[in-house]
């Protein structure tokens, strides 16, 4: 998909919780069509970053452009045209599945059929359960789905698959692939560089509030596999995993 | 309306009658606390006093036997001894014993039924030796519906059950979705924030006469609790009312993170109501200087305004004060709640 402006801008990005700084001048541009990887450690200030795109936070300081759109001339438009899945909501379990996607439908101008995005997110045979009595990957689709009733233009994805099962994962992999067929724009973050490299067009690195490397999987691999200390007779085949904790440190962080 | 308003009232019914707990809550508790307080304090003629007499000498025994013919005392032949132990258990209110000359009673002064049992055994006495009055008295027997603990205690729990399913209902859902972050998912669409509140009143206002139309009914039929005052009007009290207690709800949730927090407010918030407000007893028990405080009670003022409806047919024009504290909470607390009401 060729367009002129990219789906999102941010330029100097700042924003602080008291003396901590959470995101510190944190610049990003993320083409149209395109799925965009944000990869950081807990606490690196990508949930910030995402959420102050998502328009959920006020910033500090800095620009941001979404769909050529402003948050403060535009709010409203861009709430019918992104899609958005946070890390931590916990949809109505008393609901069933077609109840929370309807509810959800509702919200939006033009969007979806109910039944279609069901279909999409393989939930056929639970549109009828409540949601409290879903499985973990069943409940992450549904999430999904929530964030693809309205069809949206930009969809953010924060993490959406940690914490599942190898094939619940596949599973969300293979219907995120689909949303980017159809020539839309994804802003994902994820722990897993497996996810990043399988998904992402390209990818940046968050470290301490700031952008601190970013380009294609291959582009950032290869910039790094030569200097990869072992084991050297297969150096080609560094992962993305190996840029990620070269670049960020080995030492473990937790939130 | 709005499609987006309906599927938000929607929500807010399928959240509430999948949740059985609160569906008893709202509706079986106040008919059975009804049923139980019916019950309990049902109106009944004053027990016949229990008189213990030692029948000792020949003037005991015939004195005993005239005061068996009298139908309003219950009288046991007993000995000395029988005599003292009935007194001391309680199985008889009061004992004649025979004394020189005449009859002793011997009774405590500080309990109500031997108090009693001594002005109906006096009487029976004097009348039997031959006393007359000398005052010529008629009487005329009423029994009156709206004087009995059951019609005070029903417009009581009314207003107990407007309160809380207002404060809870609204509160509770709110908080819970907060904490949630299902609050702060929502704010990520183009729903309008009016019409997620307008669904609650909605729902609110529905249940509203559900729960009013239950209480009463149940009150009306079981036990004949009177409604002299125009439906219409008490309508509109109960109106107000659940919309008072709605703000009163939103605004103690305005903040609240989690749903312990929230709970916990609540109930300092609705605990000295359930007190001083007049629900189980009349609020005029307590102290005078206390009585302007229990009067700017929301709660005060609905079961005031409830129970003068429902007893005395009073217009509601007449209540000016109750209807203005219940509109003063209504108001301030909706603008309190929307000035501090955080959506993350």
């Amino acid at each position: 998909m060729v367009t002129t402006t990219p789906a999102l801008v941010v330029r100097g990005l700042k924003k602080s919780y008291g003396d901590v700084r959470a995101v510190d001048g944190l610049d990003l541009e993320i083409r149209s069509g395109e799925c965009f990887g944000l990869l950081g450690p807990n606490g690196a200030g990508k949930t910030t970053t995402v959420e102050i795109c998502e328009g959920l936070l006020e910033r500090d300081s800095g620009e941001l452009q979404l769909l050529g759109l402003t948050w403060e001339k535009d709010a409203d438009s861009l709430r019918e045209r992104l899609g958005i899945q946070l890390q931590d909501t916990q949809l109505s379990e008393k609901l069933t599945v077609a109840e929370t996607l309807e509810l959800f439908r509702s919200f939006y101008d033009k969007g979806r059929e109910v039944s279609d995005v069901i279909d999409l997110v393989q939930l056929d045979e639970k549109k009828n359960s409540r949601v409290g009595t879903l499985s973990g990957g069943q409940k992450q689709r549904l999430a999904i789905a929530c964030a693809l009733v309205g069809d949206p233009e930009l969809l953010f994805l924060d993490e959406p698959t940690t914490g599942l099962d190898p094939q619940s994962r596949r599973q969300l992999w293979s219907l995120i692939e689909e949303f980017k067929a159809t020539g839309r724009t994804i802003l994902l973050t994820t722990h897993y560089m497996d996810e990043a490299e399988k998904l992402c067009d390209r990818v940046a690195i968050v470290d301490h509030g700031h952008i601190i490397a970013e380009g294609s999987p291959h582009e950032l691999i290869d910039s790094i596999g030569a200097t990869v200390p072992a084991p050297p007779p297969r150096a080609s085949s560094a992962t993305l995993e190996d840029v990620f904790v070269a670049l960020t440190g080995r030492t473990l962080r937790d939130e | 309306m709005q499609r987006s308003l309906v599927q938000l009232t929607l929500v807010r019914f399928r959240e509430f009658i999948r949740q059985p707990e609160a569906v008893f809550w709202t509706f079986v508790f106040p008919v059975l606390l009804a049923v139980g307080l019916g019950l309990a304090f049902r109106s009944k003629a004053p027990d016949k006093p229990k008189i213990g007499i030692v029948t000792s000498t020949p003037a005991a025994t015939s004195i005993a036997a005239s005061l068996k013919k009298d139908s309003t005392l219950t009288v046991a032949e007993l000995t000395d001894s029988a005599g003292a132990r009935a007194l001391r258990t309680a199985k008889v209110a009061l004992l004649v014993v025979p004394d020189s000359g005449g009859v002793r009673y011997i009774y405590d002064p500080q309990r109500d039924e031997s108090v009693f049992a001594r002005l109906v055994i006096d009487h029976a006495i004097q009348s039997a030796a031959g006393r007359v009055d000398p005052m010529k008295v008629s009487e005329r027997r009423v029994t009156e519906k709206g004087s009995r603990y059951i019609d005070f205690v029903i417009p009581g729990l009314l207003g107990m059950n407007l309160m809380g399913s207002g404060v809870w209902g609204i509160g509770f859902a709110i908080v819970d979705s907060r904490s949630k972050r299902l609050l702060k998912r929502f704010m990520a669409t183009p729903m309008s924030r009016a019409e997620y509140l307008m669904a609650f009143l909605f729902s609110r206002l529905f249940f509203l006469i559900l729960e009013v139309v239950t209480l009463l009914g149940f009150g009306v039929l079981a036990f004949g609790v009177p409604l002299r005052g125009s439906l219409i009007q008490l309508g509109v009290i109960c109106l107000f009312s659940a919309l008072a207690f709605s703000a009163l709800g939103l605004l103690i949730a305005s903040r609240a993170k989690t749903v312990e927090g929230v709970s916990g407010l609540m109930n300092f918030v609705m605990l000295p109501m359930w007190i001083f407000s007049g629900v189980f007893f009349s609020s005029s028990n307590f102290p005078g200087v206390v009585q302007p405080v229990i009067k700017a009670l929301p709660l005060t003022s609905v079961n005031d305004a409830l129970r003068a409806n429902m007893l005395e047919g009073t217009q509601i024009t007449a209540l000016g004060v109750e209807m203005a504290v219940i509109l003063a909470w209504l108001v301030v607390s909706f603008v309190l709640a929307l000035k501090l009401f955080r959506w993350r």
